[in-house]
């Protein structure tokens, strides 16, 4: 296991795109990273510059403290798993698993041992016979996991590995994900677009934008305190409230408001902060997201989030309240946190 | 809605043009089985008496098996050796990436362009001074300057639609860009590599120009070269060269249909995504 840093590195691609820029990010021995953005965000990049699939324009990259900036990805005793899985099609699934070992020189009978373990783990040990075009998509998943694992490799590179597989599968494989980091203690990264599957996975999550890190911090750190209105609205689902320049600071100075649909409640209107009518409905089964359009600002909608038994409908006039101590200040320009003490 | 009328138009516009394109090869066979005194009177559509006299006289008389042989030999060798090192050559071309790639698969195309008549004269002397002139091998090496340029750009066109996850996925296993070839890509590549072997051959079988200038006698003569020279001064054995076209056709007829899938699969894939 290893720990990775990465100093400074860049990457631009021939059409002169940035798809990286001056990133600097540390990975801790055994860490699970989670790297979180939007498509385009550059975190697959990152993610292919550790592994050696593409180098970086500039600056370099460290592997236990090694520079392993010009090192070609087989030297990098780091496993990937892809998107697509990108299973060998012409080979078995026990061909799959023993290909890296093979290819490292590892004698047969260990290969054979270390590859019916590993199917063992996964629960694929009755489907070493078969070929990739006869597995289902989840078994599929767990082929790519086996291959990276049979090898204990320095760290993990994960690529989306989840989103090929349909909901209940992802939030099942997704708790045995948590579970094998576990087990195996390893460094992993892992990359996705999904937002609730970097919270519920990561030990620290990496918010990506346009390439570059919005913020890293644990997954409730980045909840309760967004580094900016970028992570706030991307972190947390519904998403996160903001209105511009409704509050005015104790010193009098024009700011973005958050504020999470958690953190609202309706009330009756007498006593309420503001008042609306109620435009949209979406129920979420335990709870229901209620879109407010507001009367004092028409250009601006609240997500509220209600228990599902709260008596509401659709064109029902409502007032709502929001917690004084959740709220979230941010600069109107640059949209970073502004802290307020007290 | 499309059965009936339509339908049974569509069937017989087929018939047609397939009696169309069939008809030609239908009658040589015909006339090859036919006497050389009848063939210029009344022939009949459906042959009442074949003789085998032209056959046996191509193979006895004029050495025709010697030139199958050859023929066999020469484009065999160019085909053995247009595959392996084109598809590293391809291999490279699609996926490394290094300066002037584009430029290398360009002056490819560019050179496979050039009329073979205007190579003609300069490869004659080359080989006479090789001292290969009536050699296998010099008919093999000049082959290979149009063979190796098709080969390359079936093949890059083949490498570059196979899934570049599938190498990634080698690579961070630990195999060596040549191992993954090796392993990966070349298994998954048959259909392609298949087809680039059948095309090369064929080309190289039915080669003329070269084969007749670099040969000098029936000994190292290819099919072309033997038929064409079948036909004398004064006369012209119609009936001989017909035995022997088909004599010809046959084989790469025989490859092509059992491998008319593959080469069908080979030459349209990567025009449409799968």
């Amino acid at each position: 296991m290893a720990s990775i840093s990465l100093h400074g590195v860049s990457k631009r691609f021939a059409a002169g795109v940035a798809a990286v820029a001056n990133l600097d990010l540390e990975i801790a021995h055994g860490e699970l990273l989670v790297l979180v953005g939007p498509s385009g965000s550059g975190k697959s990049t990152v993610l292919r510059l550790i592994a050696g699939l593409d180098a970086p324009t500039s600056g370099r990259i460290l592997i236990d403290g090694e520079d392993v900036t010009g090192v070609p990805p087989q030297q990098r005793d780091l496993a990937m798993v892809f998107q697509s899985y990108a299973l060998y099609p012409h080979k078995t699934v026990r061909e799959n698993l023993a290909f890296g070992l093979q290819m490292r020189h590892v004698e047969t009978a260990s290969v054979d041992e270390r590859v019916r373990e590993v199917a063992k783990i996964l629960g694929i040990d009755g489907l070493l016979e078969r070929r990739p075009a006869a597995l289902s998509g989840g078994q599929r998943q767990r082929v790519a996991l086996g291959r990276a694992i049979v090898r204990n490799p320095k760290a993990f590179l994960l690529d989306e590995p989840l989103s090929n597989l349909d909901p209940v599968l992802r939030i099942e494989t997704r708790a045995e994900l948590t579970l094998l980091h576990r087990r195996l203690g390893a460094t992993m990264v892992h990359v996705t677009h999904d937002q609730e599957e970097a919270m519920t996975l990561g030990s620290r999550i990496a918010v990506m934008r346009a390439g570059a890190l919005e913020q890293v911090a644990a997954p409730m750190d980045l909840y309760d305190r967004p580094a900016n209105t970028f992570v706030a609205s991307f972190i947390g689902s519904p998403a996160m409230n903001i209105w511009p320049g409704t509050m005015v600071r104790a010193v009098g100075e024009r700011a973005l408001v958050g504020v999470r649909p958690h953190d609202i409640e309706l009330t009756p209107t007498e006593v309420s902060d503001r008042t609306g009518r109620v435009e949209i409905l979406e129920p979420l089964g335990p709870t229901t997201l209620v879109h407010v359009r507001i009367d004092d600002a028409p250009e601006s909608r609240a997500r509220i989030v209600v228990p599902a038994a709260t008596r509401i409908a659709i064109g029902d006039h409502v007032g709502f309240r929001v917690q004084r101590d959740r709220l979230h200040f941010f600069d109107e320009k640059s949209g970073r946190r502004l802290d307020v003490s007290g | 809605m499309t059965g009936g009328i339509w339908g049974i138009g569509r069937r017989l516009a087929i018939a047609v043009m397939v009696s169309a394109i069939l008809f030609p090869i239908y009658w040589v066979a015909v006339a090859s089985f036919t006497p050389e005194s009848q063939l210029f009177g009344q022939v009949d559509l459906v042959p009442t008496r074949l003789v085998f006299d032209h056959y046996r006289a191509v193979f006895s008389e004029r050495a025709l098996g010697t030139a199958v042989w050859n023929s066999l030999i020469v484009a065999g060798a160019t085909t053995l050796l247009c595959v392996p090192i084109g598809a590293l050559c391809a291999y490279a071309l699609a996926r490394l990436p290094f300066p002037g790639r584009t430029l290398v698969l360009t002056s490819v195309l560019a050179i496979s362009m050039f009329p073979q008549i205007s190579i003609v004269s300069p490869l004659y002397l080359l080989l006479r001074e090789l001292r290969l002139i009536d050699t296998y091998a010099g008919l093999v090496l000049p082959y290979l300057t149009f063979a190796m340029p098709l080969t390359i750009w079936l093949l890059v066109g083949f490498f570059r639609q196979l899934p570049r996850e599938l190498e990634e996925a080698a690579l961070m296993d630990g195999a060596s860009r040549l191992r993954t070839l090796w392993t990966i890509v070349l298994p998954l590549s048959w259909p392609g590599l298949t087809t680039t072997a059948i095309l090369t051959f064929l080309y190289c079988w039915n080669e003329f120009l070269f084969a007749l200038c670099f040969t000098l006698g029936p000994d190292r003569y290819t099919v072309p070269v033997a038929i064409a020279l079948f036909r004398g001064q004064y006369q012209v054995p119609w009936g001989q060269i017909l035995a022997g076209a088909l004599v010809a056709t046959l084989p790469v007829a025989m490859l092509v249909f059992l491998a008319q899938r593959r080469i069908v699969a080979g030459l349209t894939s990567g025009a449409v995504k799968g």
